[in-house]
């Protein structure tokens, strides 16, 4: 491999195969290097699709892309020890057409995103592990593979490596991740006949239901659970900050049995078939943990540049634009026969800055700091709502005005009135 | 409630025999300095166990290349980390 690429995509998740996809399209010499077996053997995700990021991409995706259910029902739950207060939004307008989200199987779908990627004309490598960036200089010049005489140069080296991200830190690029700007998930996929989910959630064909969850299933850390809908089978998942884990009390997947067992989870789950555990690390740090994102050869896009909004769930839409944006900048100053400085590079930052990509994630810049220093969003509140609703909803020949004032009661002794305001006006600050 | 050995069991690896892509640097640092071990709480599926002597071991086998030991070992950096050779280690078969 001593060929000269014009630019080599490293990793192929969504970011790294927008990114490879869109220059090959352009007619750009492209090597794309993924380290699993295939693209997608070592990628893992909830997973929702967002329709908007890829149609800008791949217009008509619904055609052979795998694809398992449609969202038409989205559930939040706040759960207690053995109850949870829910809201639900579902509408028969998310089963027109086009549909506007689904869930995927990463595995399948990645699969399918790199065909498109060989088709576009990219050279596809995989079980090829990129040890390190070869540099002259400053310059980004090409990288070093595991393979033998695994070396290859490019003009520009687009970094969609992930959330580790380990070739920008072995090179200096960036500092190492702190525990408390990265989620741990632990996930679980559970098989269940097509028709016995279709009973169990209320929905007929190909529509799906989504059920974000918080609460007492944290056990006091900051994060949220999840239960994802596909054609034969649900995902579980439950993911909290780094930082929480580490400060102990419970392993990852102890947290995920226990919200297994959960009075309201379990039977969504029963006479399943479970048939792969996985877990990922979700850089939820938010907009003031996003490392440089470019430098003389040299361009960072998707989970590796911290791209998720956790607020909304979003990632890889984040990372399919980003990976847009990057190519299309390398594109313009290829043509413009302008080298992959950092100076011209720069161009893709600024656009990031004008998408809303950036947009987003300047709105919920504070989360983070808000939720982590704010337990009583994921302890006390779960629990008051929860009490709140059990008080008025039981009839016990106690009349209403006096189960009224006892939950107010309950809610001042636990946080005072000022507190309440003041929670709410953290809240207000931080979604505003 | 199901155990993590049960849980890893249902994964697909391709194991690179005679090669760990995780090390600990220098194991003295993990029996007599850190106490706390975060490793052997954390990582998700269990590779890291402290045996009664307070010396952590660590079998690579189950990782799932999530990061996390890696990540939290800020303290002592003690963690020596790469991605598996190309082609080895856990192969998602849904992801």
């Amino acid at each position: 491999m001593t060929e000269h690429f014009d630019a080599i995509v490293v990793g192929a998740g969504p970011a790294g195969n927008t990114a490879a996809y869109t220059l090959a399209k352009a007619g750009l010499k492209v090597l794309q290097i993924e380290r699993g077996e295939y693209s997608g053997s070592k990628n893992v995700q909830g997973a929702i699709l967002y329709s908007d990021a890829l149609e800008r991409i791949i217009p008509d995706f619904r055609e052979d892309a795998p694809l398992e259910r449609h969202i038409i029902e989205q559930r939040m739950w706040v759960l207690d020890e053995e109850s949870y207060v829910g809201g639900t939004y579902r509408s028969a307008d998310f089963s027109k057409t086009p549909y506007n989200r689904y869930t995927i199987i990463r595995s399948q779908f990645d699969r399918w995103f790199s065909q498109k990627v060989r088709d576009a004309g990219a050279l596809v490598v995989c079980e090829t592990t990129v040890l390190d960036l070869h540099r002259d200089g400053h310059r980004v010049v090409g990288v070093r593979t595991d393979r033998e005489n695994g070396s290859v140069y490019a003009d520009v080296v687009i970094l969609a490596d992930g959330v580790n991200s380990l070739l920008a830190r072995k090179a200096g690029f960036h500092e190492e991740i702190k525990p408390r700007d990265v989620a741990l998930a632990v996930k679980e996929i559970h098989f269940l006949p097509e028709s016995t989910i279709e009973e169990r959630f209320n929905v007929t064909g190909t529509e799906g239901v989504v059920i974000e969850m918080a609460g007492k299933i944290t056990k006091g850390m900051v994060g949220t659970g999840f239960l994802y809908t596909n054609r034969e089978s649900v995902t579980i998942g439950i993911g909290c900050l780094l930082s929480d884990f580490k400060k102990g009390g419970v392993a990852p997947y102890v947290l995920l049995e226990q919200m297994k067992a959960h009075p309201a989870i379990r039977p969504l789950l029963s006479g399943s078939e479970m048939k792969e555990y996985t877990a990922h690390l979700i850089p939820e740090g938010g907009y003031n943990a996003i490392p440089a994102l470019y430098g003389d050869g040299w361009l960072m896009v998707g989970d590796a540049g911290m791209f998720v909004n956790a607020v909304h769930r979003e990632g890889s839409n984040l990372a399919m634009t980003t990976g847009q944006i990057a190519a299309q900048t390398v594109i313009e100053l290829k043509a413009q026969g302008k080298p992959m400085t950092a100076r011209n590079l720069s161009v893709y930052r600024r656009r990031l800055e004008g998408s809303f990509v950036m947009k987003d994630m300047k709105k919920y810049k504070d989360i983070p700091d808000i939720m982590d220093k704010n337990r009583q969003f994921f302890v006390a509140y779960p629990q008051l709502v929860s009490s709140a609703a059990h008080t008025m909803l039981t009839v016990d020949g106690t009349d209403k005005k006096s189960k009224e004032r006892a939950v107010f009661k309950s809610f001042t002794a636990a946080r005072s009135r000022l507190g309440l305001l003041a929670d709410v006006f953290k809240l207000w600050r931080a979604f505003e | 409630m199901m155990r993590i050995e049960e849980k890893l069991f249902q994964n697909r690896y391709r194991v690179d025999s005679g090669y760990a892509h995780i090390e600990i640097s220098d194991a003295d640092i993990c029996a007599t300095q850190c106490h706390d071990k975060p490793c052997t709480f954390c990582c998700p599926a269990g590779c890291y166990v402290e045996d009664p002597g307070g010396r952590v071991t660590l079998i690579t086998d189950g990782c799932l290349e999530c990061g996390t030991c890696r990540v939290i070992c800020t303290e002592y950096r003690n963690v020596s980390w790469e991605y598996p050779r190309g082609g080895y280690g856990i192969l998602f078969k849904f992801g």
